[in-house]
């Protein structure tokens, strides 16, 4: 078959080129992740290793444990709704290992953040222009950060 | 207080479940948790956000943002009287700080609003990544393998909303992923816990229990960009239509 | 910090993420389909006056198409893991699909057609040069040293088959790239489905206007004539085709201006101002309208042979500035708005980085570099037989 015989290049072609599919299905089998498409196109695994990111936020739950003293401060004042690490900051690593000590907040900048007197803030909110308010004074002069309301017995 | 850290996490069993894992560092954490009976979304209430910045400092912390780069944001709108299309809208350092104090503008109004990853149903950017490095996981939260993941910030330019960063250092997409390891542990996230007054709320919409449902309900609720039709699983109470 | 930034940008969109070697990758797999397209018109049109730049058509098309991915592989954040796009590809995503139509274009189409062209070439070669080429042409020719008439009628036959699945090919290979941007509904400077269309014609454009400056450059390097019926036919199809990219794009214009949709008046203020000097001056002005009348020119009126070669010339240059505008300003353009339609920010591209302005530079000049070597190896014109006469040459 003449035809077969001056087509012959052809077939190397081809041959060449299955040989290369192949390797590439070989290579291809040994290199794809194997948790992949265990629940759709991407590796499953990914999911249990996000999963285990480290925590830095302990969680008021996990706070209250121990400092169950706060806990009933707050439950009847303004903060009842407001989580500790709202204000102390994530402490994770303190409610693992106690020794570690929260760093020591600063009324002067944190009790502004959210009650500084701004036109933006919903209306019912509680909001002073800070300087004509207190006159200097240290807010915890006054209010009680656990439980600002005056009346409930802030420090005087 | 005599009892030991330990014994007093048994009282609470998610938050014990959490610890343990946590400490121990395996992945194969919470063993209580299943995938297929949640699907997470999150609940932003325009009338309670006064614009403090403390989720996104939260974020920050919880996630390592890097710098100059944001998981949540917060943005601060102003719409003078009829002018919905021509909001003027600020966030320095993603609201990070807080924002500077306005007085009141009687032809117009102020507003805060808190945006992150939309964790969409239909998600824009999972479809567009070429190696499925991004993907809708079985409980509803679009996460990033960013071990597997190229870097070809197509998904970044995917995104309706912005969310989507390329992390300067790992060379990798980056973006909110609704604190997967702790909701997975029975925690809420870092934003929602740093929250002062509740504007954020983390939901599971597979959770019959869950308070979300009645807030819906009962309440006027929008998402953003529902043209773009993604399926976006935050929802904004008090939404202004000058938000985009 | 200058951030650059007009108006509100969501803080995550400040920095743009593809660079200008995202630009360069359109351009150069444009080049490509626009090569091929140009010697698939001899081979399968049987348009027989401009046989002489086939095979150099055929040649840049390949020259290019190698290059073709490095700026994208560069761009990368882990240039490491792109093999993951062929073996977890995704199938929704666009730029997943590219990479086997990429593989498909460069192996299964320009790589064989070449072959077939060149056997005879490549047999004679393995048998009469010696050292390192003799074993290179010994290699090509895998081994089979079969150039009778029969197995070159063979050749022909199914050369013509590769052709004609080429051409589809080539208009699948740059209408994916332009599928890669148009289907992106975050993004309206992007999202239309024109997008593939005006990409397959400006694709075109520049493959054609590259290959004829090519052949004119290579011509007067070898001090032989151009064969101006040739460069007269590619002229006037280049000028065709500009036409209808050129309708197209304001057909897409147009449309935008007149529908007006909420995305509009951040576009046109965005056109207006910081794409003003790219989009209206350099592509639309420069790179579009100026050769398209320098081509009329050359239709309608009877000029002598130099003055065509000179407007050509120019024309060609023009046109490959024109299209670099226009995928510069498909891509850094749909990056400067914020999807907000609030606001804008600012390109700065980097100098010496691995995505600066130098590498884009080293970029485009590789291809003619690999152009050269394959000239070398692969003659596109008979060898001339003595140097100085130059009547030989385009025959072929």
């Amino acid at each position: 078959m003449s035809v077969f015989k001056d087509s012959g290049h052809l077939f190397r072609l081809v041959a060449l080129y299955a040989v290369g599919t192949l390797t590439f299905l070989g290579i291809r089998a040994f290199f794809v992740p194997h948790s992949f498409g265990q629940y759709g196109h991407y590796r499953g695994a990914a999911i249990t290793e996000i999963a285990a990111h480290p925590i830095h936020f302990a969680g008021h739950q996990t706070c209250e444990t121990c400092h169950a003293d706060v806990q009933e401060m707050k439950k009847t004042g303004m903060h009842a709704q407001v989580s500790c690490e709202a204000c102390h900051g994530p402490l994770a690593k303190h409610a693992d290992d106690p020794s570690i000590q929260p760093a020591k907040l600063d009324t002067a900048v944190l009790c502004v953040r959210c009650h500084a007197a701004s036109a933006a803030r919903p209306k019912g909110f509680p909001q002073v222009a800070a300087a004509e308010h207190s006159n200097g004074l240290p807010c915890e002069t006054c209010h009680k950060p656990h439980s600002p309301a005056i009346s409930a017995g802030g420090a005087k | 207080m005599n009892i030991s850290r330990r014994q007093m996490l048994i009282l609470l069993p998610a938050a014990a479940v959490a610890w343990e894992s946590v400490l121990a560092g395996t992945p194969e954490s919470s063993p209580n948790y299943k995938m297929t009976d949640h699907w997470w979304s999150m609940l932003i209430d325009i009338s309670k956000c006064i614009g403090c910045g403390n989720c996104v400092r939260a974020c920050q912390a919880e996630n390592d943002v890097p710098d100059g780069f944001f998981r949540t944001w917060v943005e601060r709108y102003h719409v003078t009287d009829w002018h919905l299309e021509n909001p003027e809208v600020i966030s320095p350092d993603g609201g990070k700080e807080g924002f500077p104090s306005v007085t009141e503008d009687d032809n117009g109004k102020y507003f805060f609003v808190p945006k992150l990853c939309n964790h969409c149903a239909d998600s824009p950017c999972t479809q567009v990544c070429p190696v499925g490095a991004t993907f809708i996981s079985p409980d509803g939260v679009v996460l990033i393998d960013q071990t597997y993941c190229l870097g070809c910030a197509y998904c970044v330019q995917a995104c309706p909303y912005g969310c989507r960063y390329i992390h300067p250092q790992k060379k990798v997409a980056d973006k909110c992923t609704l604190c997967y390891h702790r909701i997975t542990k029975g925690l809420t996230t870092a934003c929602c816990e740093a929250c002062p007054t509740g504007a954020r709320q983390l939901a599971d919409l597979k959770n019959p229990k869950d308070p979300i449902h009645e807030f819906l309900r009962t309440h006027n609720v929008q998402i953003l960009k529902p043209q773009m039709a993604t399926g976006a699983k935050v929802f904004y109470n008090d939404l202004d239509g000058s938000v985009r | 910090m200058t951030t650059g930034v007009e108006g509100y940008m969501y803080p995550n969109e400040i920095t743009l993420y593809w660079s200008v070697l995202i630009v360069l990758y359109p351009y150069i797999t444009g080049l490509v389909a626009g090569a091929f397209i140009l010697a698939s018109l001899e081979r399968v049109f049987r348009v027989d006056a401009i046989k002489p730049t086939y095979r150099l058509a055929l040649l840049t098309a390949l020259a290019f198409l190698v290059v073709a991915p490095l700026p994208l592989q560069l761009h990368l954040g882990h240039p490491e893991r792109s093999f993951e796009m062929y073996f977890t590809p995704h199938r929704t995503s666009a730029m997943a699909m590219f990479g086997f139509v990429y593989l498909w274009y460069l192996m299964a189409v320009l790589t064989v057609e070449i072959w077939l062209d060149y056997r005879r070439d490549i047999v004679v070669m393995a048998q009469s040069s010696s050292g390192l080429k003799r074993w290179i042409y010994q290699v090509l020719t895998l081994g089979s040293h079969n150039i009778s008439e029969r197995a070159l009628a063979i050749d022909e036959r199914v050369g013509w088959l590769i052709t004609l699945i080429g051409i589809p090919s080539a208009f699948l290979l740059h209408g994916y790239v332009g599928f890669i941007f148009g289907s992106i509904k975050a993004n309206p400077w992007w999202s239309s489905p024109l997008m593939p269309v005006v990409f397959i014609f400006s694709a075109m454009v520049s493959g054609i206007a590259a290959v004829m400056l090519l052949y004119m450059l290579i011509m007067r390097l070898r001090r032989e004539k151009i064969d101006m019926l040739c460069m007269d036919t590619i002229a006037s199809y280049l000028f065709y085709i500009f036409i209808i990219d050129f309708s197209l794009e304001m057909l897409d214009l147009i449309h935008r201006i007149y529908e007006a949709d909420e995305s509009f008046r951040t576009l046109n203020f965005m056109v207006h101002t910081k794409l003003y000097f790219s989009q209206i001056v350099l592509q639309i002005f420069v790179g579009t309208l100026t050769p398209i009348v320098l081509l009329a020119l050359t239709q309608v009126l009877k000029l002598p042979e130099i003055a065509r070669k000179r407007i050509y010339t120019v024309a060609g240059c023009l046109t490959l500035i024109g299209i670099f505008a226009m995928r510069w300003n498909v891509v850094i353009g749909g990056q400067l708005f914020s999807k907000s339609f609030l606001g804008y920010t600012t390109y700065k591209m980097a100098l010496a980085t691995r995505e600066g302005l130098l590498m884009s530079i080293a970029l485009t000049i590789l291809p003619l570099f690999i152009l050269w070597v394959l000239v070398k190896l692969l003659p596109p014109w008979p060898e001339k037989v003595q140097s100085g006469t130059s009547a030989a040459s385009a025959a072929n």
